[in-house]
């Protein structure tokens, strides 16, 4: 998610678009990404570690974004 | 000098800078974003564009191209590196510049002849110009507003790594009207706007932006 303080400029198109299409009383709408990634085997802690790397290096800019990591059971 | 200019998959303005680099007094050599391999070069620039179609974030896939490693060691080293619109974007994500580019506050995509102010001469891509100097030279871009954190915005106009800024308008809410910074080494500058396209009468605003190409030379016999 773009951080608290970074202006989301595609939120606020979405924040604009809402009341034109009758959706009343929502007053802030911030847009970010969900990246669904499927692991071989099971979710160990060295796993998740490697997860949360993958957010840190590539998935994320830690500049402008914050991120968090659940972990679901596969269908 | 020979300065090397990258193209990624989605590069655009590459063919312009190498032409800059040329009029500029500088050989142009061209270097590919999958070979770990600057050939040589005295300088490098990366152009503007979309690299690996700005997936991701724009920058964020390319600072992981095989080239990049090479970059970003010789920049450490103090070799000068130049990244325009794209390749700005490029060099925040790989952090040899503090700072992210997010979408224009306007949410459009911006297309005009936009008049700048040089802050900062004292780089290898600025010493052609006098501080202070006001440039008019095109600006294009989706996502060209700089962001930064107060600390760091802080240490950027309190250090003079503001090389850049918009006059007359912000055109993108780039924080402090930025368009343009370096690093602390002074040797890593990245600016949104393109000078590539304004060092011809024949096409182009005029000649304003080919400073950014002679100051290569004056440096080196400075």
């Amino acid at each position: 998610m773009p951080k608290p303080e970074i202006l989301d400029p595609q939120g606020k198109a979405v924040l604009g678009a809402l009341p034109r299409l009758g959706f009343a009383g929502v007053s802030e709408v911030r847009q970010g990404k969900r990246f669904e990634i499927e692991i071989e085997g099971d979710v160990t802690d060295a796993v998740l570690a490697e997860v949360n790397k993958m957010a840190e290096t590539l998935l994320s800019n830690p500049v402008i974004e914050d991120y968090a990591v659940t972990v679901e059971a596969s269908a | 000098m020979k300065v090397g200019v990258v193209t990624f998959p989605g590069s655009l303005d590459d063919v312009d800078a190498q032409r800059a680099v040329r009029i500029g007094g500088n050989e142009a050599v061209a270097l590919w974003h999958g070979d770990a391999d600057l050939k040589g070069v005295d300088a490098v620039i990366l152009p503007g564009g979309f690299s690996y179609g700005d997936y991701l974030r724009c920058g964020a896939i390319s600072r992981f191209a095989p080239v990049m490693d090479k970059v970003v060691e010789a920049a450490g080293a103090g070799m000068p590196v130049l990244g325009i619109c794209n390749g700005f974007q490029i060099l925040c994500e790989s952090h040899l510049l503090p700072g992210a580019l997010i979408r224009n506050d306007h949410r459009k995509f911006v297309c005009r002849d936009q008049l700048l102010r040089i802050e900062n001469n004292r780089t290898p891509w600025t010493s052609a110009y006098d501080a202070g100097q006001e440039i008019r030279i095109v600006l294009k871009n989706g996502e060209g507003g700089f962001v930064a954190d107060a600390p760091t915005l802080e240490r950027l106009e309190g250090e003079g790594q503001v090389v850049a800024r918009y006059l007359e308008m912000n055109p993108n809410g780039s924080m402090n009207e930025i368009a343009g910074i370096t690093n602390e080494r002074g040797n890593v500058v990245g600016l949104m706007p393109h000078p590539e396209h304004a060092v011809e009468e024949l096409t182009g605003s005029g000649l304003d932006g080919l400073g950014f190409f002679t100051s290569l030379v004056e440096a080196s016999f400075a």
